[in-house]
């Protein structure tokens, strides 16, 4: 089981509160655990990723242990204590005005 | 009694208004969709209460909103916009070719027969349809032949701004794309042309004939005369008496003709209506007096409407889908500011009162008229 943290506009488009827990199969990595929480929210597909290529969209970061992992490839895998359930997956929107 | 509901589209969320047939006291619900820019939203004519908005972050994306009950809950419906086939590339900035990619669905267009089909125009320019009440939308590609290669972005984006269904004929749309100009289909959609002629934008465009690169921000029709449209152009207004084939310029007396929304009465085919803004350098009202013009003649004889609006220091501009028309008698006018302000007027554009005075700056506005 894993942790992740949605910023307000994705938490308040997938109705929840607080932290998501999630099932990964595996060790997780960033794609995974994506694939994880679009497959338990289907209203968050196209909001973190591209659809089609499934590049981060460019204002959404992603942070675990105090770690900037936005530019690390899918299949990095995530953290020990992430995995274990320990430090969540922070997934932020970025500082970019407006 | 008929009752009224207003649409309103916001930077910062929907807004909707709604008041009975006196059109006297207003009742403001919402935001819905707080924080995120709502550019659109429209109900179904054959089922007011099913009710599509365009929901847009620069963050998180597109998202397709849809209510069946006048918009008191909403359900996320589908929002992936693929391009059909290669996508291809559209002229870009410096002359070069650049590849199509979706960045934000401006206007929402149901179907006059159907409340699970709609038409959703794109940023970058492209027309898409769903037949299944937004959950899954398909392009229609044959826009983007229209010399759609030669189709180059304006500092406002390359977004399909404009969709007008012809009542008479459901084989043929009209739509219009910021600084690519106006299309229109005669067989549903499958193929498109530029029907562009007898506009004039010299100063963008050298060459007088050029078949697209015009910038068109509004194309507005009566349902009466499904053949006669009028436009809003970048600067000039214009009308067209045989479907778009050609157009003349009816900015007549008009104290500037650059602005963006342009409507016609409900009732009186010939009457149109439009906000003229100080230039395409200053968006905002000749010295700072928010004016809507009305022709009576179908254009070039142009009166002011000023009784209710701010007369000095308003510096608000009045975007292209921000305004609309009710279908009561006398008919009402309705437009929103980049200030937050919807002015409405129940009289044909006599008076005017702000029904609301604090909104974001308002992005739409589409009024339902409700037995």
């Amino acid at each position: 089981m894993i942790r992740v943290v949605l910023p307000y506009h994705l938490r308040t488009l997938a109705r929840v509160e607080g932290e998501v827990q999630l099932e990964v199969a595996g060790p997780p990595t960033l794609a995974s655990a994506f694939d994880a929480l679009e497959a338990r929210f289907p209203v968050l597909r196209g909001t973190i990723r591209d659809h089609a290529t499934l590049r981060r969209r460019p204002f959404v970061r992603f942070f675990a242990c105090k770690e900037d992992l936005s530019l690390e490839p899918p299949e990095t895998r995530l953290p020990d204590e992430v995995a274990a359930g320990v430090e969540p997956l922070l997934i932020i929107g970025a500082m970019a005005g407006g | 009694m008929s009752k009224l509901r207003v649409l309103v589209g916001t930077k910062k969320g929907a807004f909707i208004l709604t008041a009975d047939g006196n059109r006297k006291r207003w009742k403001v619900s919402g935001p819905f969709f707080a924080g995120w820019e709502l550019y659109h939203l429209k109900g179904s004519p054959v089922d007011p209460d099913r009710l599509y908005a365009s929901q847009t972050s620069g963050w998180f994306g597109q998202m397709i909103q849809r209510s069946n009950d006048g918009g008191k809950t909403w359900e996320a419906v589908g929002n992936e916009f693929k391009y059909e086939g290669v996508p291809g590339t559209h002229k870009w900035y410096d002359g070069t070719q650049h590849p199509w990619e979706f960045k934000r669905i401006w206007h929402l267009e149901p179907s006059l027969t159907d409340p699970d089909t709609v038409y959703a125009g794109a940023e970058d320019a492209a027309m898409f349809r769903t037949v299944d009440g937004g959950r899954t939308w398909q392009e229609l590609p044959g826009l983007r032949d229209a010399k759609g290669h030669l189709w180059q972005p304006g500092a406002g984006g390359m977004g399909l701004h404009t969709i007008v269904l012809d009542p008479s004929d459901a084989n043929r749309i009209y739509i219009a794309i910021s600084a690519a100009g106006a299309f229109r289909t005669d067989d549903a959609g499958k193929t498109w042309k530029p029907i562009n002629r007898g506009l004039k934008s010299q100063f963008e465009l050298p060459d007088p004939d050029a078949e697209v690169g015009h910038c068109v921000h509004r194309i507005a029709m009566h349902k009466a005369r499904p053949g006669v449209l009028f436009m809003q152009k970048h600067w000039d207004v214009m009308r067209t008496d045989n479907a778009g084939d050609s157009w003349q310029e009816v900015s007549g007396n008009l104290p500037t003709d650059f602005g963006f929304p342009i409507d016609v009465h409900a009732h009186e085919p010939e009457t149109i209506y439009v906000v003229p803004i100080k230039s395409d350098s200053e968006h905002f009202p000749l010295d700072g007096k928010l004016r809507v013009y009305r022709s009576r003649t179908g254009g070039n004889d142009w009166e002011a409407l000023t009784k209710g609006l701010p007369q000095k220091d308003c510096y608000v501009n009045v975007l292209r889908d921000a305004m609309s028309v009710d279908s009561l008698e006398p008919s009402g006018i309705y437009f929103g500011t980049t200030g937050g302000q919807v002015y409405a007027s129940a009289d044909s554009g006599d008076t005017w009162k702000a029904i609301v005075h604090d909104l974001p700056a308002v992005l739409s506005v589409e009024v339902q008229t409700l037995s």
